[in-house]
């Protein structure tokens, strides 16, 4: 049977105890004091039945392939099984293809493995449709053996909701495990065959790796300086505009401004933040870049068409309204009393805010930049469009580099094998730009948290 | 000299700078106003000539001779289709300018046309095969995209010829070419003749990667910010939780596109540019939002509430799912929309898992390859034929129109159903 149509036998059965449970308990209702009302008895029954069935269905999906792989593998002849490990892949691969499209079929070797997998196949689908449907029955039958009269069937069905919404809190937990496993392990792989200290250090980043291994330059250069400088170069183009911009924006908004402009203007810049990014990044690649390009042309500036300073002023705009809202957050909760005592000083208003309220909120904005910083590291589709792949060392705003980001797309999105090291360097670069963003991200919500505390 | 005077002398100074520093501020705001307000004119006018496309009538010879059909019998659908199409198109512009006659020049009056005429004039004869007779049969097919840019924008490129003007020219004189509205776009997938390309592929596409994402955040998020802001122990472990989906929510998405890679992909062998794998990882991207906005609305329910059900003997439990999740969900819905818009918007986790393949089926469901809305527009960016570049835009603003549509929604809710306590 096929996986949905086991599911959905699943879910029938389990509609069906939930009914007879909750009848039988509505039936009996003179015999005895219950314990719980009917529909809740009718739950556990329904509990009962479907999620054994379930969690053995989960189980199954997760080990029969495995299962499936090997029983290919022993299928063929010794001559090829004994072969080195990607050979053997590549012919269960191929009797993969052959088993869903049907081609290479002539090959006798391919067929009888073919045979053999789809045996297997339909052996582990009988078996597991007959387990589900055992354990189903049985699960409701076990149920409906139980005393009524004796039986919490409210605190065993609450608690094992409470389960639930406990493994499902838990998926923040598994997805941050996930992350780092998923870029520490292939990571690891890449420096078995690139030293960290090439990695990290190296000036020279080509990794164009060759077909053969005799070729010139087969091993490729992984040296991300070059990387981590564009990347620097482009996010500091963005922070010098979005931090002004953004800041003056905040003060403008909360000190200055009617609460009628300030309730339209503020949802009206939210926009900005809205917009996906691959937005931003046709606009900086087909109007920003050309337009710069021109202007500089214009007054005797060599411009790439790719140049860092187009990707890194869109990349502040998007930036702008991030810095903004979380500087207004901090400058509105600095506290009215410290404004009076100010202004009644005899500060003018700006003078007030210069000297009082942001050095009073310069934590929280801090802690603010930090995070719109660990955004422009981490944003990708803008510089993916509109900053080139040439790796240069430069800190020219005008010239093309290319960041980790990019380098990341480009790497992945190829065709090619999932273990060669031009892959595994975009999981190195990951680990990189992951960890990164994570000390940015872990400082600055300590800080913003540690200057909240302060005045509450 | 009194401290009066001494202010005094300087106040002129200070109410200077008090006026320039008010004028930054103006500055600053206005900064992010002209910004929007340039992208988005920008997208609108670079967008406009995708809706339009330049038609061609043709008079197509349709009597069985030219076609080669035999003289008498039945029209099968095996006869129809073995026609030789693009041939009676060619004959049909070979009619119009009956002087040309060199190699070169019949090369750019084929030209003129979409590649995709032969395949409409198929399906026209197909569904009627009534048609086919000695009356030519007049149809209007697309034209070509660089002869539908040149007469669209009415710019000359080097992708024109200037034979090719003369036509157009001769055709505009005899009334057989017009610009109507481009039902292509809306209706077709991708191609790579921007006259035959559509986004109804992405749209699907989109639709899928978002229902996966739905299914999955949304039970998942209610459950997970019910647990912390009602059941969890004040402990380190859920503080660790806590902390967890705030840096969650700050992690860049490509990081997630790597963990869907190695995870989803590699280890797991579900398949590649499916909208099955790409929800899922948006799932995980959302859920940040999702739990963030729900504990909010949580939050937000007042005790009096919580006791008064625990009062007249509801469990714990009870009190959650009767009475505190109810009240709570037109503050979980608008996150949900929110989380949902960002996913919608998202490109760069999806091209690390595959979903930039060229395709041009339809996905009928979740397991089928498939590409969404942002991903087709960095695609066809991408593109070196002009006209596509209208198609991007064109493109840029439906999606839009759905952030649009879905943070309405979004504003709606939170207005209407909104309560104070």
């Amino acid at each position: 049977m096929q996986t949905s149509s086991l599911i959905i036998l699943i879910i029938g059965l389990s509609v069906v105890s939930y009914l007879t449970g909750r009848n039988r308990a509505q039936s009996s209702r003179g015999k005895g004091r219950l314990l719980a009302l009917p529909t809740h008895y009718g739950s556990m029954t329904a509990m009962w039945s479907a999620l054994p069935a379930l969690i053995l269905l989960l189980a199954w999906l997760i080990f029969e392939p495995g299962y499936l792989h090997n029983q290919i593998i022993s299928s063929l002849p010794e001559a090829i099984s004994s072969q080195a490990d990607e050979r053997v892949d590549l012919y269960v691969n191929n009797v993969l293809l052959a088993v869903q499209s049907g081609a290479a079929l002539d090959n006798a070797t391919i067929r009888h493995s073919a045979n053999a997998y789809i045996e297997a196949a339909h052996r582990s689908r009988m078996i597991l449709s007959a387990i589900v449907v055992v354990l189903c029955l049985s699960g409701i039958a076990f149920a409906l053996s139980r005393h009524l009269t004796r039986l919490h069937a409210r605190r065993r069905v609450e608690a094992i909701v409470k389960l639930v919404l406990m493994a499902c809190s838990a998926v923040a937990i598994f997805t941050t495990i996930g992350i780092v496993l998923s870029v520490l392990f292939e990571a690891l792989r890449f420096f078995e065959s690139v030293s960290i200290i090439d990695f990290m250090f190296g000036t020279s980043w080509s990794p164009q790796t060759a077909i053969r291994s005799d070729q010139v330059g087969s091993s490729g250069a992984f040296g991300a300086v070059p990387l981590f400088v564009g990347t620097m170069l482009i996010s500091a183009i963005a922070m010098t505009i979005a931090v002004p911009v953004g800041l003056m924006t905040a003060i403008y908004l909360s000190e200055y401004a009617s609460p009628k402009f300030r309730n339209s203007a503020k949802p009206a810049l939210e926009i900005l933040a809205g917009i996906p990014t691959v937005v931003y990044g046709f606009f900086a690649a087909l109007t920003v870049a050309p337009f710069i390009r021109e202007v500089g042309t214009s007054i005797g500036l060599s411009v790439a068409s790719e140049s860092a300073l187009a990707a890194g002023i869109v990349m502040g705009v998007m930036i702008i309204p991030f810095v903004s809202s979380l500087s207004d957050d901090v400058i509105t909760a600095v506290p009215q009393a410290m404004r009076d005592g100010s202004l009644a000083l005899g500060a003018t208003r700006s003078e007030t805010i210069k000297k009082v309220i942001i050095p009073a909120a310069l934590p929280g904005i801090v802690g603010g930049v930090l995070l719109a910083a660990s955004r422009a590291v981490g944003e990708t589709m803008i510089v993916v469009m509109a900053a080139g792949l040439s790796a240069k060392m430069t800190v020219n705003p005008l010239e093309a580099v290319t960041t980790v980001t990019v380098q990341i797309v480009t790497l992945l999105t190829g065709d090619q094998e999932f273990d060669s090291p031009k892959t595994l360097a975009a999981f190195a670069l990951g680990l990189m730009l992951f960890a990164t963003t994570l000390v940015l991200n872990i400082i600055a919500l300590h800080i913003v948290r540690k200057y909240r505390e302060q005045y509450e | 000299m009194n401290n009066t005077e001494i202010v005094k002398r300087g106040l002129a100074r200070r109410y200077a700078r008090e006026k320039r520093f008010q004028l930054y501020g103006r500055c600053a705001v206005m900064v992010g106003f002209i910004f929007l307000a340039l992208l988005l004119i920008d997208i609108i006018v670079k967008a406009m000539p995708a809706f339009s496309i330049t038609e061609i009538r043709l008079d197509v010879a349709v009597d069985r001779a030219t076609l080669e059909l035999p003289a008498q019998g039945e029209l099968t659908p095996e006869l129809l289709d073995g026609i030789n199409y693009a041939g009676v198109i060619k004959q049909a512009l070979r009619d119009l300018f009956p002087e040309v006659t060199s190699r070169k020049e019949k090369k750019l009056l084929y030209q003129l046309v979409s590649g995709g005429a032969e395949f409409n004039l198929h399906d026209l004869l197909m569904k009627d095969p009534g048609l086919v007779g000695p009356k030519p049969l007049s149809i209007w097919v697309k034209a070509d995209d660089d002869i539908d840019t040149f007469y669209k924008l009415e710019t000359v490129t080097s992708r024109v010829d200037e034979r090719q003007i003369e036509f157009i020219t001769r055709l505009k004189n005899e009334d057989r070419i017009r610009t109507a509205f481009n039902t292509t776009f809306f209706t077709a997938s991708d191609s790579r003749e921007p006259e035959q390309a559509g986004i109804r592929g992405a749209l699907l596409g989109s639709f899928w990667t978002l229902m996966v994402t739905l299914l999955v955040s949304l039970p998942v998020g209610i459950a997970a910010a019910i647990y912390l802001e009602e059941f969890a122990p004040q402990n380190r472990l859920t503080d660790f939780v806590e902390i967890n989906i705030n840096n969650l929510a700050a992690v860049p998405s490509i990081v997630f596109g790597l963990l869907g890679l190695a995870v989803f992909i590699n280890f797991f062998g579900l398949p590649r540019s499916a909208p099955l794998v790409g929800g899922l990882v948006l799932s995980l991207m959302t859920l940040p939002t999702i739990i963030i906005a729900s504990r909010a609305a949580i939050k937000a329910v007042p005790p009096s509430i919580r006791e008064a059900a625990l009062g007249v003997g509801a469990s714990h439990m009870q009190v959650v799912f009767h009475h505190v999740l109810p009240l709570a969900m037109p503050g979980v819905l608008t996150g949900a929309i929110i989380g949902m818009a960002q996913a919608l918007g998202e490109t760069a986790p999806l091209l690390m898992i595959g979903m930039i393949a060229f395709i041009v089926d339809v996905p009928g469901g979740i397991t089928d390859s498939a590409t969404v809305l942002p991903v087709q527009i960095y695609l066809w960016s991408d593109s070196p034929e002009r006209a596509f570049t209208a198609l991007t835009a064109a493109t840029i603003l439906v999606l839009l129109g759905f952030l649009t549509v879905m943070n309405a929604i979004a504003i709606y809710l939170r207005k209407r159903f909104e309560r104070r306590w």
